[in-house]
């Protein structure tokens, strides 16, 4: 992609540069919130192929199985777990977010912010409730 | 098409730093984009300090001091100074404002100015805004009526004039559209903030008997939908109106009248 050409009244080629836009514009949360909502999203449709292996690894049999679930309880497969966890309750609340939008609420500049600081909030919380719940029982 | 850098003939190079006004005390630096479309060089930043004893006390009385007394080739646009013209709309401190309506004294620190974002730059400050105004036309922003004119005027209710509150005192300064992401990616088939903010204006009068053809115009994947609620429009307009709300509401209605 390179700078547009337009010609002049006297018909000289000119050449009109691309303004910057994601360089300067200063984030702010419902920005970021937006495209981690589909970051997130994106990610959790290949974390669906980690969950269809380990149902695949429970219906091949036990060998198998310790296998697969053994690999899920390494230090690397919790890690990752623990992040498919977080990105899950991020995007529940995204979409919660977006339902409340769809129906006509939360437009004010002030409570989009809120909205968005508390899905944060709420999916942070949620991971770690659910990590300390099951690390401990 | 989504690129999220700059094609190599639009990135910003460092400018000149041009020198202090003399004898003056109470300086701030200001660093502003220019590009020159006779030489040819890519974009650069220049560095100006201004003297705020002399010049307004507005962003737009920054530039017009250095345009008056540094520098005369710095190019933006500008009218009213009172925000209503629409004009003066540019990228401050990365967010985009009316300069004229914008205190030098909220920014701490140095002032960067661009232009709106991801725009085709004519020169300097001035973005073409040709697109922008074509989009506005293709949502028919007029009174669109089938039942003869009435003798005297089309009367409406308190309330349903009411209902335009917060609709009709859009400027088109451009500043919402040239903030959203979305906009930024996909302005050849996206309507942005702006247009659709006048679209919604147009469905929500009670004056109107068009309102079937004005939803069967938005409906579609492009046009309507490529907004992805990230209110950057709300943050940006000096206005304080709601083109992310407006949007909601006539994706409600499209949604009740497939119902």
């Amino acid at each position: 992609m390179s700078a547009h050409q337009v010609r002049t009244a006297n018909g000289r080629a000119q050449r009109r540069p691309l303004s910057p836009h994601l360089q300067i514009y200063r984030p702010s949360i419902t920005m970021v919130m937006s495209i981690l909502h589909r970051i997130t999203g994106a990610v959790l449709y290949f974390a669906t192929f980690l969950g269809v292996w380990w149902l695949m690894g429970l219906a091949s049999g036990p060998k198998y199985f310790a296998y697969v679930d053994d690999m899920f309880r390494s230090w690397p497969g919790l890690v990752i777990l623990f992040a498919i966890t977080y990105q899950l309750f991020h995007h529940a609340f995204g979409g919660i977010r977006h339902l409340i939008w769809d129906a006509d609420f939360c437009f004010s500049k002030q409570a989009a912010e809120r909205l968005g600081l508390w899905s944060l909030l709420l999916a942070v919380a949620c991971t770690a409730l659910v990590w300390v719940l099951g690390w401990w029982t | 098409m989504v690129s999220f850098t700059l094609p190599k003939d639009s990135r910003v190079q460092p400018g000149k730093v041009w020198p202090k006004p003399q004898g003056a005390r109470n300086l701030k630096e200001f660093r502003i984009y220019r590009f020159d479309p006779e030489s040819g060089a890519n974009p650069r930043l220049d560095t100006y300090y201004v003297d705020l004893d002399a010049c307004g006390p507005m962003v737009l009385g920054a530039l017009m001091w250095i345009k008056d007394t540094i520098d005369s080739t710095l190019t933006f646009r500008r009218s009213c100074r009172e925000g209503i013209c629409g004009s003066c709309s540019m990228n401050i401190n990365g967010e985009n404002a009316l300069a004229c309506i914008s205190a030098i004294a909220d920014y701490e620190g140095p002032i960067t100015i661009h232009p709106l974002p991801h725009m085709q730059v004519v020169k300097d400050l001035v973005p073409d805004l040709t697109l922008f105004y074509a989009q506005h036309r293709l949502i028919e922003p007029w009174l669109k009526t089938d039942t003869p004119a009435p003798e005297r005027e089309w009367r409406q209710s308190k309330e349903d004039r009411a209902k335009l509150d917060g609709l009709y005192e859009c400027i088109l300064c451009a500043c919402c559209s040239t903030s959203c992401p979305s906009y930024w990616w996909n302005q050849d088939r996206f309507l942005g903030p702006a247009a659709l903010l006048q679209a919604w204006r147009w469905i929500a009068d009670s004056r109107d008997e068009a309102t079937g053809e004005r939803l069967d115009q938005l409906d579609d994947p492009f046009r309507l939908y490529r907004c992805h609620t990230i209110m950057n429009c709300v943050r940006a307009c000096p206005k304080g109106l709601n083109p992310a709300r407006a949007i909601a509401r006539i994706k409600r209605t499209l949604t009740h009248r497939k119902a």
